[in-house]
Parts: structure tokens; C-alpha cells; sequence
């Protein structure tokens, strides 16, 4: 169904802490744009021409679970934080649907470049929670192959691994990867980021060069504290049409519609019909990261709008009055969620810190007789201390 | 030995090493039908095709960011940044991402991507293409950084850099494509020096002179008006700027007591400083005086018409030849 687009709808006229200062921007988006969707707030299945989705009770409930289970992680890793196991968290809450859609609509081939809140796409991609908590705690930047699982590392500077993602498809088109069967590459990103160069740049690259690739941006709205209005006078989606290929705005808290725009953006760009936009309209439930103070900059009333629209309760009303699930398998998920919970926080805990020693690590792939130097003037200044002590 | 121009002899070498991996790419801006504003990738795209040969869009963050997505994918890309002062759209993606990237995989991915740029003045060119930027990637930990000095060197080198698994920068001196020498291109790689030593040039024993790139001809020079005046200059053509040949620097220190860095650039904060902090640190009780730097002043290049009394000349080198033995 295309609707209209009421999510800024909800949105007060007047923004926490003072003036707008282009008034008519939010209300100008909204009324311009269409939004796919295929389950409503509500949990009503409705159909979208362009977007069929056969898909069957089972798919619908593994979905469910997805998002149950990486909404539990992210509550525990923001607990963690609280408790001080980690330095600092970046919350999904809100953004789990769009993650879950798009990461299940990504075959094992395709290769996914994340920013660094897309902890939804790699519990998809079978990532080990414990490797982004390594990256929170400072235990690690990332470290995880990016090969094992075709999920790159982390990118904290907003929007650099839209032109990795680029570079990667302009791979697989050499490597002649292309066709029904072949790969492609999704590019991970919010609103914010669509303001960067790189971001822009990527766009032009994948165009000219009809690159196998998917920007997916997820619209939370906020980017920090600034709202989409600093960022963009048109929908985002809208911006694909001036570089070239097509843009879609799908509901983001909407699993189904997710996946199956996404299904489709990645199947067109696997089969050499080039780069599509995706822009999922969803909304940062919590704060940017746990550092973060949203009542400085926003209203409580936005966020009591978008609680209507939540992307979990939506799918389990609809497994509810369509029957498909008895409320023995909601339980069954909660405890699942509830033991990966449990396991993200004793692992955590008990995560030791490197050595010091493994700073000096895979700078390049050979150590330079410098750094040989360095680690070695290290290794006999702690040793000092070893010395030191064992004098007393 | 076949003679050829700096600017031919990377043509040459870049020809070897799209031969030598069929991952091998070139990509930036007009080096394709063009062969790039210096001609250095002239004719290979007819040879090699638009598919490894790549006129990218004129965008260098795009150029680097897209090289790490290809490197990422198996692919060696050897990217040209048409000149020093257009590195700073890719400064960016050069030091958060493709400096950092092994590290941050815990050694996982590797990101053999070549990045080669034309620099320093002494062309009559108009701003922006005359800087010598090579400090601000020297001091960057995850890249090589290395320059060329004559056409032997440039043939080898950047065959080296291409075949390196690690991110090199690789400085070209500008003013010196057109310079001409003998070099073999019919031999392999064997018995050319590894990328990261420093190779003595001139052999000698009042006072170690390190330069490279431009300045490696003009040093060269020096040292034969030097010897007019019956001092014996060593010149080592340093090559790598990062990781540094210290080894080849403390040895000739230690033998000639003196030592005078020589570069284009700066020389605050660059490559010069380091080095005598280093030599200070190693060599300090054979030091007769002060290491030296002769550089550029603090300044921005200036316009054209001045570039002659900014650049480092054999005069003003020697001037400070002549200091070093007045302590």
C-alpha cells in the first residue's frame, strides 16, 4: 500500500528549546513522499504492486525473532555501558525492522558495509555479538574477518564505506560476478551521512559506473541533535533521481516492506540494472549513543508518536490475528532473547583486555625495523617495572 | 639499458605491473585516453582496456574510497592524484580508513593500493601544483611512504610499490619526468634495492647529505661543486620516507660527523626535523655540529616568479655545507 506519509505528522510545531528555523520543511517532505509499506502500525498485511512478498508463517516468525533478540542485545549492551563494562553504546531501538529487512534480504554472497549501529544486519549476517561489544568496550576496533561472514568492519567516520561499497561492486563487476545468480553490495548510512561528500561521491561512482550496489539509508531523523531539515530541503529519496538511478522510501519499521524493497534493490543491482537508493523512514528511539542527551533537542511527545509505530509489536499482532503463531512461541522467543542476553552480558564481563603488547599488531603487514624498535623499548619499560618490584 | 625520461620509465614500470597481475588497476583522473596530464600512463589503456585503466570521476576522495572497495576485493589499484595540492579530498580516506583498515581487522584485510602523486615546485605552475605534502603521510602510521629520484629508480619502485601488500604513497618528482637515464628494462626486479632502503648515491666523508626526490639531482650536483672545494660530500637518496633507513642514515653519520637533510618541503614538522632528531638521538657523540635541514621557508608556495628563491638551490645547500664547518 502506498500511504502517505504521516510520521511527521504526529511532529509538534514547535521543537524543544526554541524556533525553527525552516518552518515548512517537515510538512513539505511528508506531503511529497510515499512510503512502501506491507504491514501497518497496526499490524494490518496490505499488498503494494510493485512489491509482492510471498512469504510464509515460518519467514514471518524468524523475522519476529530477529528483531526480538537484537532489540535484547542492544538493551543489554546499554545496560552494560550504564554498569561500565563499555565505553559507550550506539542504540538500534527503533531501527531493528529496517536492519532485519535488509539484512535478510542480503544472499550469503552479498557483501554488506555497515556503518556502526547496524548491529540488527549483523546478527543477521551471523556476526558474533561479542565482536561489536569488543568494539564498545575498547577491547578491539572491530577485528572480525570481514570475509568470514560478508559483513565489513565498523566505519565511524559517517559515510567513508559508501565509496568501499562502490569500490567493491566495481569488483564484482570485473570479476564478471554479475547475473540472476551473482552478487551484490549494500551500503549502510543515515541521514546525517547523506550530507558528506563521500556519500555523494559514491553516488556519482556507482551511476557512471553502474555498479552493483544498495544505499541503504536508514532515516532515523536525527542525526545527534540536528534534524533531517539541516540535512536535506527534498526527501531523501528523492536525491537518487539527480544522480541517476532510482529511489524508494520504504517504511523502516516495517519488516516486510523492508525486506521486500530491499530484496528487490539487490536483485535488479545483482542482474547489472545498476545502484538504488532506499531510504527507511524510521525513527532513533533512544539517544544517538549512550553519551548522548535527546531532551536537550527533542520533544517527548515525537517519540510517544513513534512508540505507536514500534517494528516488533506490529509483527506480532499480525502472527496473532492471522493466527499463524499460538502465544507459546512469543514465550519460546522472549527466552531465547532472554539466554542471548545473559550470555552478551557474562561474556562481557568477562572479556579480558588485550596485551599490551598487541598495539604494535598488523600496523602493516611487515613490521618495520622502527616498530621492532619501539615494541622492544616497550616490552623492557614494563619489564622495568617487573624488575622494580621484585628489588622491594 | 634502454635511455628513458623519469616520466617513461614509470610508463615502463606501470606496464610491468599490469602485466605481471591481471588484479592490477590504474584509476584517477584523465589517465586513460589522455594518459594522464604528465602522459605517465600514456597508451595503457589502449593496451590494457577501460576496464583496468580507469577514467574515474574528478572527485579524489571517490578515487582513494573506491580503490579501498576494490583493494577489499582482491584488486591492486594504483591510483593517480593528478597533482600534490588535489590529495587533500582524499586526505581523509587515505588516513581514517586506508591507513587504518588492516589495523583495525586485526591483520585480516590486506590493502595493496598504490597511490602516486606528482609533486614539488620548480614548474612555473600556478597554486597548488608545486606542494611537497609528503610529511603529513610520513607521519601517519599504516602507509609507505616513498619517492623516486631518477628514471632507474622510478621503473623499480613503482613495480614494487604496485606488488607491495601495504598502502604506498608514492611521490613523484615533477620537475624531473623529463630528466633522462639508462635503465634496464629487459632484467627483472632481482637486483634492484628493496623499496624501503636508502641507497648511497655519491660516496663520502665530510658530510652525510640526505635528500630525495627532486632534490636528489640538485644534491648530486652540490657534491661535485663541493668537491671543487675539497669537501667530500656523501649523498644518499633516501627513497623511503617511511619507514626510514635508518641504518644506512647512523652508519654514514657516524663515518662523516655531519649530516644535512635537503628536501622541498617545509621544514617545520617535516621529514628533515625527524631525522635530526633521530640522528641526534643515535649519533650524538660523533656529531662535529648541528644537523642542518635546508628546506622550504614557513610559508605557503608562493606565486611562480618567487618559486626560484623558495626552492632549495646548490647554492643555498652548499651555504649550509659551509656552516656545518664553522662550529
Amino acid at each position: 500500500m502506498a500511504v502517505k506519509d504521516a510520521g511527521r505528522a504526529a511532529r509538534p510545531g514547535q521543537r524543544a528549546g526554541g524556533k525553527r528555523a525552516v518552518a515548512q520543511e517537515p510538512e513539505r517532505q511528508a506531503d511529497s513522499a510515499e512510503l512502501i509499506q506491507l504491514l501497518t502500525p497496526e499490524g494490518e498485511r496490505v499488498e503494494h504492486p510493485d512489491y509482492p512478498l510471498d512469504i510464509s508463517a515460518d519467514e514471518i516468525k524468524a523475522l519476529y525473532r530477529d528483531l526480538v533478540i537484537v532489540r535484547r542485545i542492544d538493551f543489554e549492551a546499554i545496560a552494560l555501558q550504564r554498569q561500565g563494562e563499555l565505553g559507550i553504546w550506539a542504540s538500534l531501538l527503533g531501527q531493528e525492522a529496517a536492519q532485519v529487512g535488509a539484512g535478510r534480504a542480503l544472499g550469503p554472497r552479498d557483501m554488506a558495509f555497515p556503518t556502526y549501529r547496524e548491529h540488527g544486519v549483523a546478527w543477521c549476517r551471523g556476526l558474533d555479538p561479542m565482536k561489536l561489544l569488543e568494539l564498545f568496550r575498547g577491547v578491539s576496533h572491530g577485528g572480525w574477518d570481514p570475509t568470514a561472514h560478508n559483513f565489513h568492519l565498523y566505519t565511524i567516520v559517517i559515510g567513508s564505506q559508501a565509496l568501499h561499497a562502490t569500490g567493491y561492486a566495481m569488483g564484482i563487476q570485473r570479476d564478471g560476478a554479475l547475473g540472476e545468480d551473482g552478487e551484490a553490495v549494500i551500503a549502510f548510512f543515515g541521514d546525517g551521512a547523506t550530507s558528506q561528500g563521500d556519500v555523494n561521491e559514491a553516488f556519482i561512482w556507482a551511476s557512471v559506473t553502474n555498479a552493483p550496489v544498495v544505499f541503504f539509508c536508514q532515516n532515523n531523523q536525527w542525526a545527534i541533535s540536528e534534524p533531517l531539515e539541516r540535512q536535506s530541503r527534498t526527501p531523501l529519496y528523492l536525491r537518487a533521481k539527480g544522480f541517476g538511478f532510482p529511489g524508494v522510501r520504504v517504511d523502516g519499521n516495517d519488516v516486510l516492506a523492508s525486506l521486500a524493497v530491499t530484496r528487490k534493490a539487490m536483485q535488479a543491482a545483482r542482474e547489472g540494472q545498476g545502484p538504488t537508493l532506499i531510504e527507511a523512514f524510521t525513527y532513533r528511539m533512544g539517544a544517538h549513543t549512550t553519551t548522548d542527551d535527546p531532551t536537550r533537542y527533542r520533544l517527548s511527545a515525537e517519540l510517544e508518536a513513534w512508540k505507536l509505530k514500534d517494528p516488533i509489536e506490529r509483527v506480532k499482532q499480525y502472527l496473532i490475528r492471522s493466527e499463524q503463531a499460538e502465544m507459546s512461541f512469543f514465550d519460546e522467543v522472549e527466552a531465547e532473547a532472554a539466554a542471548v542476553g545473559t550470555r552478551v552480558r557474562a561474556s562481557c564481563q568477562q572479556m579480558p583486555d588485550p596485551t599490551p603488547d598487541s598495539m604494535f599488531d598488523n600496523v602493516l603487514t611487515t613490521e618495520t625495523r622502527q616498530l621492532a624498535a619501539e615494541r622492544a623499548e616497550f616490552a623492557a619499560y614494563l619489564d622495568s617495572f617487573v624488575a622494580e618490584e621484585a628489588a622491594r | 639499458m634502454t635511455t628513458l625520461t623519469l616520466s617513461k620509465a614509470l610508463n615502463e614500470g606501470l606496464r610491468k605491473a599490469l602485466e605481471a597481475d591481471p588484479k592490477a588497476l590504474i584509476m584517477g583522473e584523465d589517465v586513460g585516453k589522455l594518459g594522464g596530464v604528465f602522459r605517465v600512463t600514456d597508451g595503457l589503456q589502449k593496451d590494457f582496456g577501460e576496464a583496468r585503466v580507469i577514467d574515474t570521476p574528478l572527485a579524489e576522495s571517490g578515487i582513494i574510497g573506491t580503490a579501498i572497495g576494490l583493494a577489499l576485493r582482491g584488486y591492486r589499484p594504483i591510483c593517480e592524484i593528478q597533482f600534490d595540492g588535489f590529495v587533500f579530498p582524499a586526505f581523509d580516506q587515505i588516513v581514517t580508513q586506508l591507513a587504518k583498515m588492516r589495523y583495525r581487522s586485526l591483520g585480516t584485510v590486506r590493502l595493496p593500493v598504490t597511490i602516486r602523486i606528482p609533486f614539488g615546485g620548480g614548474i612555473g605552475a600556478v597554486e597548488h601544483h608545486s606542494e611537497s605534502p609528503e610529511a603529513l603521510f610520513a607521519h601517519t602510521p599504516g602507509l609507505r611512504v616513498v619517492s623516486c629520484g631518477g628514471p632507474a629508480d622510478a621503473y623499480a619502485m613503482i613495480q614494487q610499490a604496485a606488488a607491495c601488500d601495504d598502502p604506498v604513497v608514492f611521490f613523484e618528482p615533477k620537475r624531473r619526468y623529463w630528466d633522462r637515464a639508462d635503465v634496464d628494462i629487459e632484467g627483472g626486479l632481482a637486483a634492484a634495492l628493496p623499496m624501503e632502503s636508502a641507497h648511497v648515491l655519491v660516496p663520502g666523508t665530510d658530510v652525510t647529505m640526505l635528500c630525495y626526490g627532486p632534490m636528489v639531482r640538485t644534491c648530486a650536483e652540490t657534491a661535485v661543486a663541493a668537491a671543487a672545494d675539497g669537501r667530500s660530500i656523501e649523498v644518499i637518496d633516501l627513497r623511503s620516507l617511511a619507514p626510514l633507513d635508518t641504518e644506512t642514515i647512523f652508519a654514514s653519520v657516524r663515518k662523516t660527523g655531519r649530516c644535512v637533510v635537503v628536501h622541498e618541503a617545509v621544514v617545520t614538522g617535516g621529514i628533515g626535523a625527524e631525522i635530526a632528531a633521530q640522528v641526534t638521538q643515535e649519533c650524538f657523540y660523533n656529531l662535529e655540529a648541528p644537523v642542518l635541514r635546508v628546506g622550504a621557508y614557513t610559508t605557503p608556495y608562493p606565486p611562480s616568479r618567487l618559486e626560484d628563491h623558495y626552492l632549495p638551490d646548490l647554492d643555498r645547500i652548499l651555504d649550509a655545507v659551509d656552516r656545518m664547518f664553522s662550529y
